[in-house]
């Protein structure tokens, strides 16, 4: 397995600043009452509301059995409550392995994973992102594929009697890209803006 | 043997990591008289960038779709996680007139459209569908009825149920009848639908080893001789982890993990050098031998 730059930036290297955030007493001044009526125009997030905090997701999360810091049901109370800023600096947010356990065994039918993936996508609009997605978003608009897969392995392809694979065509992809917000990320090549 | 033909659709893993995957499954593919054909050009589906930029994700399903329309076939694809995502927005885009026009508007750009023409499967859903459990019962010429192993279907071939739509993805058949038509035990075992932990990798190591660690130890707890994937990156987790899981947790498990097709490749008959078995990490030389004496 590869080591990832961000996995210096992420998670338990950071678990300290994860904590604070979590646990820190709410300010009124922190809470925008109108975050949850952003969120439910949103593809994925649509039924957040009708979370009632019974903590199925919460229970069934295989990543919450390891993590001393990642609950489901308390990011989504905190998105309820309109905690903006704090939810969408904080690390635990891309822990979710994107399962969809919790999705499936919701009894209200909120799509959990998804709204914490709507969670994410603000949070990377704002640049705060793991550089895991900066490095395989690089090389999707370098190669079309979201692995830089080594000329070796291209050639092996031949040996190993396998068809050469299909052409990613980087030029036609950074044109359908275009007018995508989270490409302004992209632009700056070096200046890591990567969870600041 | 009724004949179906599809577009074959690698994804960036399979091409990455784990080419015995590929080569296994194109030559059980073809043997159960599936037709593949080479897409034409492609890009990533799209999911890695979905934590990111959900429109991203949309648009890069969308191009790939619409390239495989413009070839008038549907799509066959080895990983879960581009077969879950391509039928998603498949779906999405279907449905959804407004986000479709939104995405054509970006897809107008390299000169393509999204029509809603074709279908997305996953291999297992190709064979258990296409193919169907009983023909593949009828080519089996080995039976590996000496085997006792254990599956791991991961989450995206049938999460979230809502989007996938075939199967329980609380109580999956759908792999477990693929091994039994080849002749080997399925067995039972403590959480066999978790989650392998791949996605975290990146994220958090530590919480994705964890998760290996857990299914491992308890494939290990029913004896089972092979761990069965259908997944690069369960495979990629199970298998290219292993020794280091091993090491880090200070147990031996020396469990082989197999890719599905190299399973049903063996009961077929077809050679294990033929099935790219010297590419695994976890050597499964033993259980090669195992299979040949047990055949005698």
């Amino acid at each position: 397995m590869r080591s990832y730059r961000g996995y210096l930036l992420m998670t338990e290297n950071a678990t300290p600043v994860v904590k604070d955030n979590m646990r820190e007493p709410i300010r009124a001044s922190e809470i925008n009452p109108k975050f949850k009526y952003e969120l439910i125009k949103q593809h994925g997030s649509e039924k957040l509301l009708k979370c009632f905090q019974c903590g199925t997701c919460t229970s069934d999360c295989p990543v919450a059995r390891y993590s001393d810091s990642y609950r489901p049901r308390t990011i989504l109370h905190m998105a309820k409550l309109g905690l903006k800023d704090r939810v969408l600096k904080s690390d635990t947010l891309w822990l979710c392995a994107a399962c969809f356990t919790c999705t499936d065994r919701c009894p209200q039918d909120v799509e959990v994973a998804s709204v914490i993936r709507v969670l994410r996508n603000l949070a990377a609009e704002e640049g705060i992102f793991p550089q895991v997605f900066r490095d395989q978003c690089e090389s999707v608009l370098e190669s079309g594929y979201a692995y830089k897969i080594p000329d070796l392995r291209i050639k092996k392809r031949e040996s190993l009697g396998l068809p050469p694979l299909p052409k990613g065509n980087p030029e036609s992809i950074k044109k359908s890209l275009k007018g995508v917000k989270f490409m302004k990320h992209m632009e700056n090549k070096g200046d890591s803006n990567a969870k600041q | 043997m009724p004949s179906s033909k599809y577009l074959i659709f690698l994804g960036c893993a399979v091409p990455y990591r784990v080419s015995a995957y590929e080569i296994s499954a194109r030559k059980v593919l073809t043997k159960l008289g599936v037709e593949l054909v080479e897409m034409p050009e492609f890009n990533c589906c799209g999911l890695p960038l979905d934590p990111v930029s959900h429109e991203t994700m949309l648009i890069l399903a969308a191009r790939n779709i619409a390239l495989a329309e413009q070839e008038g076939l549907n799509i066959i694809t080895l990983c879960p996680g581009c077969a879950g995502t391509l039928k998603k927005v498949n779906r999405i885009l279907k449905e959804d007139k407004a986000l479709r026009e939104q995405i054509n508007g970006h897809l107008k750009e390299s000169g393509l459209e999204f029509k809603g023409t074709i279908t997305v499967k996953h291999i297992a859903q190709v064979l258990t569908e296409d193919v169907g459990i009983d023909n593949i019962k009828k080519a089996v010429v080995k039976p590996l009825t000496m085997l006792k192993v254990a599956e791991h279907v991961g989450c995206h071939l049938l999460r979230p149920k809502e989007y996938i739509g075939f199967d329980d993805p609380e109580d999956p058949k759908i792999l477990r009848n693929l091994i039994e038509a080849t002749g080997a035990t399925c067995l039972d075992y403590i959480d066999e639908t978790e989650c392998c932990g791949a996605p975290s990798v990146g994220v958090s190591d530590k919480i994705a080893l964890q998760l290996a660690r857990d299914k491992l130890s308890h494939v290990k707890l029913v004896d089972a001789q092979a761990l069965i994937t259908i997944c690069a990156f369960c495979h990629i987790m199970f298998d290219t982890n292993e020794l280091r899981i091993e090491k880090l947790f200070n147990e031996v498990y020396g469990i082989p993990i197999l890719h599905y097709p190299q399973l049903l490749g063996l009961a077929l008959g077809i050679a294990p050098e033929e099935l790219a078995f010297n590419e695994l990490r976890v050597n499964a030389s033993k259980l090669l031998q195992q299979i040949s004496e047990g055949a005698k």
